[in-house]
């Protein structure tokens, strides 16, 4: 039994917690842009951490329940409903065989996760699910081809009448200007001091030119004399600063290794944040301790994960 | 050797400031080691030209004491080894035939080589393996001869064909898949460079040696080449 795609929107894709231990020949992990919203969807079902979602970015989104389940909705502001009736997101609920789930256009954020109960039923490659488009790897074909209207997700039939929601104060805010912390890292201390007052003291504004390998950013120029390093390896979140002086985050299919110079790294938490943010939105960055940020992931780890 | 950290679960290992064939040597020797002594704790390892990136999973083990897990088997890593470890020899074969050199005039004009003359020295050297990424098995090879090196070109092409031999610098490569592409194309080869279904994902490892091999049309087409 299947979910059917009636309108799969901008870009759907399926993603799980990513594709690791390839990154040596090339691979990139690929992965949920908002892990945050992630975890929170697989743990309104009680699924494990890594089952399969869809990860819908910006939509509108339609599909049909063909089999009874439960499932759930976390990340961007949208509405949604469940036939004719509104439904919350960050929420988990019962849909009967022949429901209608409609996600519009998001209000705020930009992406969307829908897990079912147990997760889709998609086949692993290279020990993932997750859809990398520019590399043909993982998604329902294992070609890396995104969603699209009438294709048919299977699930295993899993409904427990048992609905809940995520406390208020782990769903962010997406509206208005977003802090962003950055961990000093990789070539921060190579940048001069002006370089780093700019960075951060000025508010930075998305571009419209953000995708899942990347967010360019712009606003103050931050200059930097060195514009080749000797390539070395890429971690989420790395913050390039091109010859043009304007920031670039890399995001979860960024490419493996890089050479331009790096001001630092957004930090886990924030990268989320960042994910869910769309083109004109302000970002005012922050220095983030590392040792904080850690303990912050640790904490994360440990609650989703706990059995 | 400098180690520093990067992010929440990541550190990075600076091995040198320059890129050379020592360097390789050791970091391809290190980055066995910390494979398969940290295997346990490890979520990604990205060996590069001067440094490995190395990120811990953060469910198993806390930064601090993956760093210094990682210190330990840096500090253990005994030079005298590395001879002991016998890098993979890989030939590659290459059809150099004009029609999938699609930038020979180009090099030809840049270098004052006839194209023959070219194809004479990709082949003379013995590559290494320095780095992988851009794409899945995209791998840099260095260095080609000096009297070829050429620089990218000022506008990438958007499609690139699969197995593609290109030169950019010191460095030449095969592209694995049709993708965008800035190299200097000089020729293709009929050999698959990814395969999903093997235990070997990457036809290239770090470290290996690669030598090119010219061959004319009809092999190339009998080894399933695409022209």
């Amino acid at each position: 039994m299947t979910l059917r795609i009636k309108q799969a929107g901008a870009l759907s894709l399926i993603q799980d917690l990513g594709r690791f231990g390839f990154q040596d020949v090339g691979v990139t992990s690929g992965g949920p842009m908002d892990n945050h919203a992630f975890y929170w969807t697989n743990r309104l079902l009680d699924n494990p951490p890594n089952a399969s979602q869809i990860e819908i970015t910006m939509g509108p989104f339609v599909a049909v329940f063909e089999q009874s389940t439960t499932f759930s909705l976390c990340g961007a502001e949208v509405v949604a409903k469940l036939n004719n009736q509104i439904i919350s997101n960050w929420y988990s609920w019962v849909a009967k065989s022949g429901d209608v789930l409609t996600l519009s256009f998001p209000k705020t954020g930009l992406r969307t996760y829908l897990a079912v109960a147990g997760g889709f039923d998609v086949p692993k490659m290279l020990g993932s699910t997750s859809t990398v488009v520019r590399d043909h790897f993982g998604g329902i074909t294992q070609q890396g081809d995104k969603l699209r209207d009438g294709d048919a997700l299977p699930y295993q039939p899993n409904v427990s009448s048992y609905c809940r929601g995520v406390l208020k104060q782990f769903i962010p805010d997406y509206a208005g200007t977003i802090k962003i912390g950055v961990l000093p890292t990789y070539q921060f201390d190579q940048f001069d001091e002006k370089a780093i007052n700019t960075f951060f003291s000025q508010v930075y504004t998305v571009t419209p030119l953000i995708d899942r390998m990347g967010y360019r950013l712009e606003g103050a120029t931050i200059n930097f004399p060195q514009q080749h390093f000797i390539s070395e390896g890429i971690v989420p979140g790395s913050i390039q600063i091109p010859a043009n002086g304007q920031p670039i985050v890399l995001m979860r299919d960024r490419q493996t290794i890089g050479g331009y110079p790096k001001i630092g790294c957004v930090c886990n938490r924030d990268l989320n944040l960042l994910a869910q943010a769309t083109p004109g939105t302000k970002i005012q960055f922050f220095l983030q301790d590392l040792f904080e940020a850690e303990a912050e992931l640790q904490q994360e780890q440990h609650y989703f994960y706990r059995v | 050797m400098q180690v520093k950290l990067v992010n929440e679960n990541s550190l990075i290992i600076y091995f040198a400031e320059s890129v050379s064939i020592e360097t390789a040597d050791f970091i391809n020797y290190a980055y066995l080691r910390l494979n398969e002594d940290l295997a346990e704790v490890i979520e990604s390892i990205i060996p590069s030209y001067a440094s490995i990136l190395i990120s811990c999973n953060s469910r198993k083990i806390g930064l601090q004491a993956f760093l210094r897990l990682v210190n330990t088997v840096l500090n253990n890593l005994d030079p005298n080894n590395i001879a002991d470890f016998k890098p993979k020899q890989i030939e590659m074969p290459v059809y150099y035939g004009e029609e999938v050199a699609l930038d020979h005039e180009d090099i030809s004009q840049h270098t004052g080589l006839a194209f023959s003359e070219i194809i004479k020295l990709h082949t003379s050297e013995c590559y290494r393996v320095f780095a992988i990424g851009f794409a899945p098995g995209f791998a840099f090879l260095g260095n080609v001869p000096t009297e070829i090196a050429m620089p990218r070109k000022k506008s990438p092409r958007t499609k690139v064909p699969k197995g593609s031999v290109a030169i950019a610098d010191r460095q030449t490569a095969v592209y694995p898949n049709q993708s965008p592409g800035g190299w200097q194309i000089i020729g293709r080869t009929p050999i698959n460079l990814l395969d999903i279904t093997e235990n070997n994902l990457s036809k290239f490892s770090m470290g290996d040696q690669v030598r090119f091999k010219a061959i004319d049309k009809q092999t190339f087409l009998a080894m399933g080449g695409v022209l």
